[in-house]
């Protein structure tokens, strides 16, 4: 490699890892409770308890639930009815002023699909977990905060592609995973750098550009909601507003029966970013294990209650769907868990090992051109 | 030229093998979360190894950079 060019791919390295490196540092600290959320909820006991009841108790119907939600929140309207793997017997509901209110003020708690008992669930509202995901998504600023952190996504994924064309020049006399511990800090923490850095590559770019995509989110839902939405919708352009709404009691059975092979994720209820002022949408996850992480929304009149239509899936909410769990490393147990923290932890000692090497050669070269004037 | 001396050889590899690690897990249980396991233990462990064996330096770690 040239000279000038390596001087070009080490300004492109400096500058992308500098802008981002505060950020990033920022995300791989927080990101790494939040790798364990699930275990730490429990822990600090935020976690839902729903009562031991025997086995089998009969659920009860979804319209009676929606009334349970109602009353535990009497001036709020139910947004979103959702369903986790781990607690067959609850509901999570969120709930909000309108339909429209957009998820930051929404209210999160778990109904006992059995009784229709309210279980407040902290963590979903506040708290130190909570604190925790907001720096993480959004540092509290909203859409400008994701974009922005999108933004560092990117220098991030940049400033890796530039390291790996600089580890060739750099480890041209080295063999693999050699380090100099004999040599100055400076040198034995370059090829620490360069070693973590180079292995950690598919992991730390795995985990970068799936942030990319889902801090571009709600980009991707409002062009979700202009396409497919819009098209699906077409019949209700000039429809009155809803006045009247069909009970939820069969809204499951119905989408099951449109989706069949599928399960249902969550329900939008009518107003809400999910769905339209006339529909009850329901989510339906496929039932293969790459296909769970995919969405196909049932869309079904909330006055008729019959299925207006099966929407696609656009290619750009699949990528939003399966950027979740390679961004979370959710999906292979306790062990991944506790690798993606390492690789986490790994990443940050990159970070900070290039914040250092940086400031070293800086210091280095204003000495130098200080004796070079004196 | 030996395996550890091409500078993309092993690095190559243990990038491929975590991209195989990292989507296995996405295609089912079992089995495809071990091969997970593996795919990702691999640059954990190689990257963690380093950071906790510290001074210990070994002769082929001292030395050097030798010139070909």
């Amino acid at each position: 490699m040239r000279t000038t060019t390596i001087r070009r791919w080490s300004f492109v390295h400096t500058w992308t890892s500098l802008i981002c490196t505060l950020f990033l540092l920022m995300l791989a600290i927080t990101g790494l409770p939040l790798i364990f959320h699930h275990e730490l909820e429990h822990l600090l006991g935020e976690a839902p308890e729903l009562r031991e009841m025997p086995a089998n108790t009969p659920h009860l119907d979804l319209q009676q639930l929606v009334s349970a939600a109602e009353r535990h929140r009497p001036d709020e309207v139910v947004q979103y009815f959702g369903w986790e793997a781990d607690e067959p017997n609850g509901v999570v509901a969120i709930t909000a002023a309108t339909a429209g209110t957009e998820p930051n003020s929404s209210y999160t708690f778990m109904l006992d699909a059995r009784t229709g008992e309210a279980v407040e669930m902290p963590a979903a509202n506040g708290g130190l977990m909570m604190f925790f995901l907001r720096m993480h998504v959004d540092m509290f600023a909203g859409l400008p905060g994701k974009l922005f952190l999108a933004f560092m996504g990117i220098m991030f994924t940049v400033a890796i592609i530039s390291g790996v064309v600089l580890y060739a020049p750099f480890m041209r006399r080295l063999e693999f995973a050699q380090v100099r511990h004999d040599r100055s800090s400076r040198t034995r923490w370059l090829d620490l750098h360069n070693l973590i850095g180079v292995v950690t590559l598919s992991w730390a770019l795995v985990v970068g550009i799936t942030g990319v995509v889902s801090a571009c989110a709600d980009l991707l839902i409002e062009a979700w909601r202009a396409e497919s939405l819009a098209t699906m919708l077409e019949p209700y352009q000039d429809a009155p507003p809803l006045t009247t709404r069909a009970p939820a009691s069969d809204l499951l059975k119905i989408a099951t029966q449109a989706a069949p092979g599928m399960q249902p994720d969550f329900i939008a209820f009518p107003g809400t970013r999910f769905s339209s002022e006339h529909h009850y949408s329901v989510f339906m996850n496929g039932s293969s294990h790459l296909t769970s992480h995919l969405y196909t929304p049932v869309l079904i009149d909330a006055q008729t209650l019959e299925v207006t239509a099966v929407g696609g899936r656009p290619w750009y909410m699949d990528a939003l769907g399966l950027s979740q769990p390679l961004h979370f490393g959710d999906y292979g147990g306790r062990p991944m868990q506790i690798l993606w923290a390492i690789l986490d932890v790994l990443t940050i000692i990159v970070l900070g090992s290039g914040l250092y090497l940086w400031w070293v050669r800086r210091r280095g070269t204003q000495t130098v051109a200080r004796e070079a004037v004196a | 030229m030996s395996w550890r001396e091409s500078t993309f050889m092993l690095p190559g590899l243990i990038a491929a093998l975590s991209l195989v690690g990292l989507f296995a897990a996405l295609l089912g249980d079992g089995w495809w979360d071990v091969i997970a396991w593996f795919g990702l233990g691999l640059p954990a462990v190689l990257g963690a190894w380093p950071l906790l064996r510290r001074q210990t330096a070994t002769p082929a770690a001292t030395g050097e950079p030798r010139i070909r």
